[in-house]
């Protein structure tokens, strides 16, 4: 079984952004990057299938050299290629999309797995346009998949309030949301391995954007509001405030 | 420009997010001196469809076959793309709810369309439209530009206002005649986990952390959701020490909401969870620390212990909501 997973490398949550001289980026400036959240679930759900049916992992990541770290993160935990597709610049979710399409096309994998979203831009886009693009299904924030002989996929995916059970056919793309898997820490063993093992790169196929950052700025800072009180006593003065100052109950 | 909104429905339901994304469609419609159509698929749907006109639809289009019982996302999606396509549509608005987002990237590219997800505000400038959206889970804003002659556009639930007005639309059946390959992706069941509305969409949350110091005691948090009607959300501390499923989790890992009213319990406020809820219109913090950041983004705080706080709101609620 040929797998693909797609992984991007993002500010890690801790960051506080501070927005560029640009006013369109984020001051990259003492910025820890890590691996995307969720792509850690579409890694080890890949490593998993791969030790049930055989064949081979290839973790792909379209952005610029720091990328390597995450992509050496993925040989650590275990998968067999890892593949730059460099672009230095900015690309918006189709650009990212339409290059690793480009990419898979040739690889024509049985599976692409992908995290639900990048916590960067939180677009929530580029796994299922990567599969609208090559023309195959896909089930976006899957918690659960069965991958059966015939090729025939059932999954749980996550829904408001509750999950409900899609069914599909692979070739197909699947989003990963936390709860499909525990991922695996990275062995020693593992860590040590993958510094000798090579990271292929090449340059992403250049694509328009049609999705243009105009602005960005920091959210409307909060003053802090009114300590109402500091034990029980305050409670009825909270629920007036609620009731005719803010009107939400 | 006409416009043409995804109204989503479970059960032959309306979506609450659904009359906003049609009210949104409206008001930019009027902008860019167009027309509003909405878009209904489902079974059982049809007689329904009319009253999307109360939210400001000028014309309804409705699939209602028993094949559409079920979300399809191939077929759906060719549905949203065909239909946009009769109607002229430039912009294709829905709700980015988990069928939204699931749906909206394939009608891009079968419109070869930008699309913006997740918009909190949309506004017309010399004729072109400017999107908002938050990103890094609301620790910034950006501005954007769809520069594709069709545009596709999904908004955050909650945000856009809905006010039903009076009358109904026509209602135009369509009959998509659709190979059988595009229903091999389907739904075949559906689980509601809880009665309470998902943090995603519920207009007011409570939502509890470490300082509860146990899963035993989520009880309190549920007592006063209940209460208000309100959904269930927890702080990563919480989820990763498996208190809660990660469904609840409200902050960067999890879910950014943007709730009416935010009520944050023994939640000391790291910089990732107060990404995720920040944009609530009204944050009460009760926590006994009162160098908590959470005391910062909040409007009114109670510094106090909640094991006697948040009983005492709920017993009080219960009393003035008289329930």
């Amino acid at each position: 079984m040929k797998i693909a997973v797609c992984i991007n490398h993002v500010p890690d949550t801790e960051t506080k952004i501070k927005v560029a001289p640009d006013n369109i980026s984020i001051d990259r400036t003492g910025v820890n990057y890590m691996l995307s959240p969720y792509d850690e679930f579409a890694l080890e759900e890949a490593l998993r299938l791969r030790e049930r049916f055989k064949g081979e992992v290839t973790a792909v990541s379209l952005g610029g050299d720091p990328h390597r770290d995450t992509l050496r993160k993925a040989l650590a935990m275990g998968v067999d290629r890892a593949l730059l597709l460099k672009e230095d610049g900015e690309r918006d979710s189709f650009g990212v999309a339409s290059g690793l399409a480009e990419e898979l096309k040739t690889m024509s994998p049985d599976i692409v797995l992908f995290g639900k979203q990048s916590i960067d831009y939180d677009n929530a886009q580029v796994g299922t346009l990567v599969a609208a693009l090559l023309g195959i299904p896909s089930v976006s924030v899957v918690v659960r998949m069965e991958v059966r002989d015939d090729g025939t996929v059932s999954c749980d995916r996550e829904i408001e309030g509750g999950h409900e059970t899609v069914q599909t056919k692979l070739p197909a793309v699947f989003t990963a949301q936390k709860g499909l898997n525990e991922p695996r820490y990275p062995s020693l063993k593992g860590i040590m391995a993958a510094k000798n093992k090579p990271i292929e790169a090449k340059p992403a196929a250049a694509v328009p954007a049609r999705v243009v950052t105009v602005l960005m700025r920091r959210p409307p800072a909060k003053t802090p509001g009114r300590v109402v009180g500091t034990d029980k006593s305050a409670v009825p003065e909270l629920i007036r405030l609620l009731h005719e100052e803010a009107k939400v109950i | 420009m006409n416009v043409l909104v995804f109204a989503e429905q479970r059960d032959a339901a309306f979506k609450k997010s659904s009359f906003e994304a049609v009210a949104a469609g409206r008001a930019l419609a009027d902008q860019l001196g167009g027309q509003c159509a909405a878009l209904v698929i489902g079974s059982g749907v049809a007689s329904s469809a009319g009253g999307l006109g109360a939210y400001g639809a000028s014309k309804v289009y409705a699939v209602d076959a028993a094949a559409f019982a079920r979300h399809a996302s191939l077929a759906w999606s060719k549905v949203v793309a065909d239909a946009a396509e009769t109607f002229g549509a430039g912009v294709v608005l829905l709700s980015a709810t988990q069928m939204g987002k699931d749906i909206a990237p394939r009608i891009a590219v079968a419109l070869a369309g930008g699309l913006a997800s997740d918009c909190t505000a949309l506004r017309v400038e010399g004729g072109d439209i400017i999107a908002t959206r938050p990103v890094f889970a609301g620790k910034a804003f950006i501005e954007m530009r769809i520069t594709t002659p069709v545009k596709i556009i999904t908004l955050r639930p909650n945000v856009f206002t809905a006010v039903p007005g009076v009358g109904t639309a026509p209602v135009e059946m369509l009959d998509p005649d659709l190979p059988e390959s595009l229903f091999t992706t389907s739904v075949t069941d559906t689980k509601v986990s809880t009665g309470r509305p998902d943090v995603a969409e519920a207009k007011i949350i409570v939502s509890g952390g470490r300082g509860l110091k146990g899963p035993e005691n989520f009880r309190m948090i549920e007592d006063l959701a209940d209460v208000l009607g309100a959904g269930v959300g927890a702080s990563r501390a919480v989820v990763d020490a498996g208190w809660r499923p990660h469904t609840e989790q409200v902050g960067q890992t999890g879910k950014t909401v943007s709730p009416n009213l935010y009520i944050a319990c023994g939640i000391s406020g790291a910089v990732q969870h107060l990404a995720g809820m920040s944009s609530s219109r009204y944050i009460v913090a009760i926590n006994k620390d009162k160098d908590a950041p959470i005391f910062q983004v909040a409007d009114y705080g109670i510094v106090g212990d909640l094991f006697e706080v948040v009983p005492e709101l709920t017993v009080r609620l219960k009393e003035n909501l008289g329930k």
